[in-house]
């Protein structure tokens, strides 16, 4: 019963964050509706027995990403005219329609699907031990090359971003 | 609680959706799809607890990493085109060469 309260609690405050995050016209608050969105999303993880999941949600994407994006739009500093006038025509309130509709579409469906019951959680599901089992041995090699991703990422970013004798500003 | 956490997840995929198509500021696309990721990583963690098998959870770390990488590479892109051209609609980002 808390639990179906706390999951309601967190998707109402995904829901509303998420729609900010779209709506707003200054980046700043769609970033910062954007961290109270992953916050509420890492609830959501927690409550579905994903507990590590759920920390690295928030360690990663609220912590790092989050600041990383933040940064960047403080950095560009953005003027209203630079922002530009909203602008509404026919193909964004279409985009608007036909999603929204295939949205309400979907989860009526899933809602009133007969739904399977939920096996109980073994006590390692989720936890650190769990999951770094299975990570480091049937998923050792896709693991290595997230890290050579992750390393061509870096300098990639760090080439992209470095100025030459040459540049302006 | 697997069904609602998929309506939640099919929500915020249309949300982020409609971010991704509707916006002109590169950095709130940027953030649109950062939205959509996790929606779809909240239908994995949804279906790993449900079969009760934890590759949902690795599938997750893999998403993040992406994202990760994707923002780092995708903000640099967005400073590099603002330090040349004064501007991060992406309906005036419209040249290769400029």
């Amino acid at each position: 019963m808390i639990q179906a309260i706390a999951f309601y609690v967190f998707a109402a405050t995904a829901v509303v964050f998420a729609l900010i995050v779209v709506a707003a016209r200054n980046p700043i608050y769609s970033a910062l509706s954007l961290i109270g969105c992953l916050f509420a999303v890492a609830g959501v993880f927690a409550l579905n027995a994903a507990h590590l999941v759920a920390i690295l949600q928030v360690l990663v994407y609220a912590g790092a990403i989050m600041v990383l994006i933040l940064f960047v739009i403080m950095l560009l500093s953005l003027t209203p005219e630079e922002l530009g006038r909203p602008v509404i025509n026919w193909r964004k309130v279409l985009a608007v329609f036909l999603l929204a509709a295939a949205a309400v579409v979907l989860a009526s469906r899933l809602g009133t699907a007969p739904q399977a019951a939920v096996p109980p959680a073994d006590p390692s599901f989720g936890t650190i031990e769990g999951v770094g089992l299975i990570l480091f041995t049937r998923y050792l090699l896709p693991f290595e090359m997230v890290s050579l991703l992750l390393l061509a990422a870096i300098l990639g970013a760090a080439i992209l971003s470095r100025r030459g004798p040459g540049d302006r500003t | 609680m697997t069904q609602q956490t998929l309506v939640l997840s099919v929500l915020l995929f249309a949300i982020g959706a409609v971010g991704f198509l509707v916006r002109r500021n590169a950095i709130v696309v940027l953030m649109s799809v950062e939205l959509m990721l996790n929606a779809c990583n909240l239908a994995f963690v949804a279906f790993s607890r449900q079969l009760a098998d934890m590759t949902g959870h690795v599938y997750v770390f893999m998403i993040m990493t992406v994202a990760a990488a994707e923002a780092a590479v995708g903000l640099a892109i967005v400073v590099l085109i603002f330090r040349t051209r004064r501007a991060v609609n992406l309906d005036e980002i419209n040249l290769m060469k400029g």
